[in-house]
């Protein structure tokens, strides 16, 4: 196919200028792995090549500056030109960062010749973008990238000629050439001209391959980029919306255009996010999560709610409240699936009843926000506050640190808490051990916890304090003779706890206490490193307290209710 | 035709019952809790559009000292002065939720911040189905009755003066919905109210052991069935009944089995379990 290939010359030092802004009229150099991986035009002429050590390219050209390589930057940077190539032609192939492709039928056609063509498009990359390049046109991918580091357009049918002529080592595999080469094959024609079966047989896939783009043929048809389409719809209003049933109505219109919208496409949306702008300039924006596909009613439904949040939360005074009427609603699709069917749950948690739960939740968070509602997902940690994890509801619940399970409480008789730790963790043991799954059912069998999940020593063993303050409560533990209890570096207790006062309250006897439990957490790291003694006590009054003792300073984290 | 019509009736006949058939039905308008507590609601459960609450015990009000006793704060972020936070009235209201939670119902609790989730998970709730709002704001009947129509436990932590008009408003459309709305804290007219009386932990020393169990003794009272107040002792954290070794064994069975269809069906015995689940949405 005939094919146009744009070609940015020593793209990384382009993208490098663009990005950094080191000049390229200087003599740079971009290096990986300290070897020079491209320099600039200056650098050239002071004897840098490709592939010279730092030392020697430095020795060789002492001023110069070397840019350390950054594949993400010359991605980013190459992204504009793309987009200007895209405004002059259509179906643009990124071949990699700094050169890209494209069928050259069309554009020659529309600006009356290949050269024309290419002409135009240097053009208006060097106009939008300030950015050099130069065009090679073939019958071939590979041609046309070879034309272009001449900026040569060769003549259609006359590639299997040009490239002949072209060293071996321009098909870019070192192993392969390096064959090659030993076996006296020095250019692309005396490789091409070798049968193709034998190439096959000798070489493999590989040779094969390669002995396609030495005959001038490409080896697949061009993948050519889709610009994405713009999906959010917005609408204007002449009158502001005020109240709830207008805006309502405005905004199931606007959701079924949406809709309309994403199934032209082919797609739907798992999460949408709701903006609206007040008579006087205010913006508001809210996005909204959906475990399963949002239809044309899920996203009429969200954009009422999140309208009568707005507008009677005005009313009731909540944080995010609009000063004035809506003139402007927009609705923005985003994470966006093509759309085959959503498949939901066999069994579980699937059916009426959760779409009623995750109803009832999501009008919550229209009422109050997304952060109000919250599910709890047990982490890995020794204390309440790291086990606990409480994300929104709607996003993902995945546990960051894994953790194995305790034992019971009293042991030998088992309890109700079996089930609900194997619950928790049973989704834990599905990423961390798929691979033994017969090894997991006998431990199950033996009723011997999982391996493999980190056992977090320290923590407290089960049960767990059933309220945990969210902020802990300073109290003062004294002994019998009325001092404050201490402990020891050696973990000495100074005295015998006999009475605890919470918050300056009158002190309480202590019947029972246990510890010290000791927990230094993370003394690697200064602003996280905690460390601690932890007491249980219980007190006359029937209650049993979790205490810390830290710095020299009680306090109650929590409350076996 | 007329062939046709008898049919027609005859098919009918077996579909409508008459009204006292419908005591049956109401098995399945019921959410199963743990045995021991169901010793003490009418019905042995949660029945669906009930007001089942929750007290604080009368001695959690002025002994304990202020702070704590303050802690578990009420809904409109007002404090309710020791109304939910009786000794044990926290594991009560999770020992209440789990049978309901684990059986695939979904549970919201309404202000309460100071949850400690891991007891939760621990007493058996399942943590994929249960919602917190931590804190509702002083709008907290909206955000209840908005759980009310979609989740089938509602708790909700009450200031301390809840208006009767509001109370009888919630219960009203729990009963309408078939939710059971849970307060936790003085709330009037509810159908039962648990209250802990006693409750004495176990396992800690003068200096040595742990904290391993509470002894605990549940008090009902309520209006009609369970006019009567009922009282029952059971060990708080993982709610085995006491006293009754042979309760103890036959729970064990129970669990032992019914542990398996959670984890993904993976062994075909627990396949059998997820039977006992409510029919009826």
């Amino acid at each position: 196919m005939r094919t146009l290939l744009l070609w940015c010359p020593d793209w990384p030092v382009t993208a490098a200028e663009i990005v950094d802004g080191a000049s390229s009229a200087h003599a740079v150099a971009v290096l990986h792995d300290n070897r020079v991986l491209a320099c600039s035009e200056a650098a050239r002429r002071e004897g840098v090549r490709w592939g010279l050590r730092r030392r020697e390219a430095q020795s060789r050209c002492p001023q110069l500056i070397v840019v350390e390589h950054d594949p993400g930057r010359d991605a980013r940077a190459f992204e504009p030109v793309v987009a200007a190539v895209e405004e002059v032609a259509a179906g643009v192939e990124v071949i990699r960062a700094g050169a890209c492709a494209l069928a050259a039928r069309g554009p020659s056609r529309y600006y009356g010749g290949e050269e024309r063509a290419a002409e135009r498009i240097v053009e208006h990359v060097a106009q939008s973008c300030a950015v050099e390049s130069q065009i090679g046109i073939a019958d071939s991918v590979f041609a046309a990238g070879i034309a272009a580091r001449a900026g040569l357009i060769v003549a259609p049918g006359g590639t299997a000629a040009f490239l002949a002529g072209e060293p071996i080592e321009a098909l870019g595999r070192p192993e392969l050439t390096d064959l090659l080469w030993r076996l006296g094959l020095k250019t692309l024609g005396e490789f091409a001209a070798l049968p193709p079966g034998d190439v096959l047989t000798r070489f493999g896939l590989e040779g094969a391959l390669a002995h396609r783009l030495a005959r001038g043929e490409d080896h697949r048809p061009l993948a050519v980029r889709q610009p994405p389409p713009d999906l959010a719809v917005t609408e204007t209003y002449d009158e502001p919306l005020a109240r709830v049933d207008t805006a309502a109505f405005a905004g199931r219109i606007l959701a079924e255009q949406l809709h309309d919208r994403l199934t032209a496409y082919g797609l739907a949306c798992t999460r949408l996010g709701i903006e609206a702008v007040t008579e006087d300039g205010q913006e508001l924006h809210r996005v909204w999560r959906h475990d399963g596909l949002l239809g044309a009613a899920a996203i009429a439904e969200r954009v009422r709610w999140q309208l009568d949040g707005w507008l009677t939360g005005a009313r009731r005074g909540t944080a995010v409240r609009p000063t004035a009427g809506l003139v402007r609603l927009s609705l923005i699709p985003d994470g966006i699936l093509a759309h085959v069917g959503l498949q939901p749950g066999l069994w579980g948690d699937a059916g009426a009843e959760r779409d009623r739960a995750h109803r009832a939740f999501s009008r919550v968070q229209g009422l109050l926000g997304p952060e109000s509602v919250v599910t709890p997902v047990l982490d890995g940690g020794r204390s309440a506050d790291d086990q606990v994890r409480l994300v929104p509801w709607g996003d993902e619940r995945s546990p960051r640190r894994p953790a194995a399970p305790r034992a019971a409480p009293v042991p030998g008789v088992e309890s109700v808490p079996i089930l609900g730790q194997e619950t928790d963790f049973a989704h834990l043991r599905e990423q961390s051990a798929r691979p033994e799954l017969s090894n997991r059912q006998t431990t199950r069998r033996s009723g011997r916890p999982p391996m493999r999940q980190p056992p977090w020593p320290g923590r407290l063993p089960a049960p767990s304090p059933s309220v945990v303050f969210p902020e802990p409560r300073p109290a003062v533990v004294y002994d019998e003779t009325g001092l404050p209890v201490g402990v020891s570096a050696r973990l000495e207790v100074t005295g015998v706890p006999t009475s605890l006062a919470v918050d300056r309250a009158a002190p309480v006897p202590i019947t029972g206490w246990a510890g010290p439990w000791p927990l230094d957490e993370r003394w690697w790291a200064p602003e996280e490193s905690r460390r601690r003694v932890r007491f249980q006590m219980t007190l006359a009054d029937g209650r049993a307290l979790l205490l810390s003792l830290s710095a020299g300073r009680w306090s109650v984290e929590a409350l076996y209710d | 035709m007329a062939g046709h019509m008898i049919s027609g009736t005859s098919a009918l006949a077996g579909l409508v019952r008459t009204a006292t058939g419908s005591a049956e039905a109401g098995a399945h308008r019921m959410l199963p809790v743990v045995a021991e507590l169901g010793e003490l609601l009418p019905g042995r459960g949660l029945r669906r559009g009930h007001t089942v609450a929750i007290a604080g015990s009368p001695r959690g009000v002025g002994d304990m000292p202020r702070g704590v006793g303050d802690m578990p704060r009420g809904v409109g972020g007002t404090r309710a002065a020791g109304a939910g936070c009786a000794a044990g009235g926290m594991s009560l209201m999770l020992a209440l939720l789990v049978e309901a939670s684990r059986a695939g119902s979904w549970c919201a609790v309404v202000g309460v911040p100071g949850l400690g989730v891991l007891a939760a998970a621990e007493s058996g709730i399942v943590l994929e189905r249960l919602a917190l709002v931590p804190e509702p704001g002083p709008d907290w009947p909206t955000v209840v009755a908005a759980l009310i129509d979609g989740v089938d436990v509602v708790v909700a932590a009450v200031p301390g003066e809840v208006p009767a008009s509001i109370a009888s408003r919630l219960a009203a459309r729990a009963r309408q919905r078939g939710s059971v709305l849970v307060p936790f804290g003085d709330w009037a007219g509810a159908d039962v109210t648990l209250q802990v009386s006693r409750g004495k932990w176990e396992g800690l020393g003068d200096g040595r052991g742990r904290l391993r169990r509470r002894e605990v003794t549940v008090v009902a009272r309520g209006r009609g069935a369970a006019a009567r107040p009922k009282e029952s002792t059971m060990w708080m954290p993982g709610l085995v009944t006491k006293s009754d070794i042979g309760v103890i064994s036959r729970n064990n069975d129970q669990q032992g089995a019914s542990a398996e269809p959670t984890q993904a069906g993976v062994t075909p015995t627990g396949l059998t379990l997820v039977e006992p689940r409510r029919e009826s949405a």
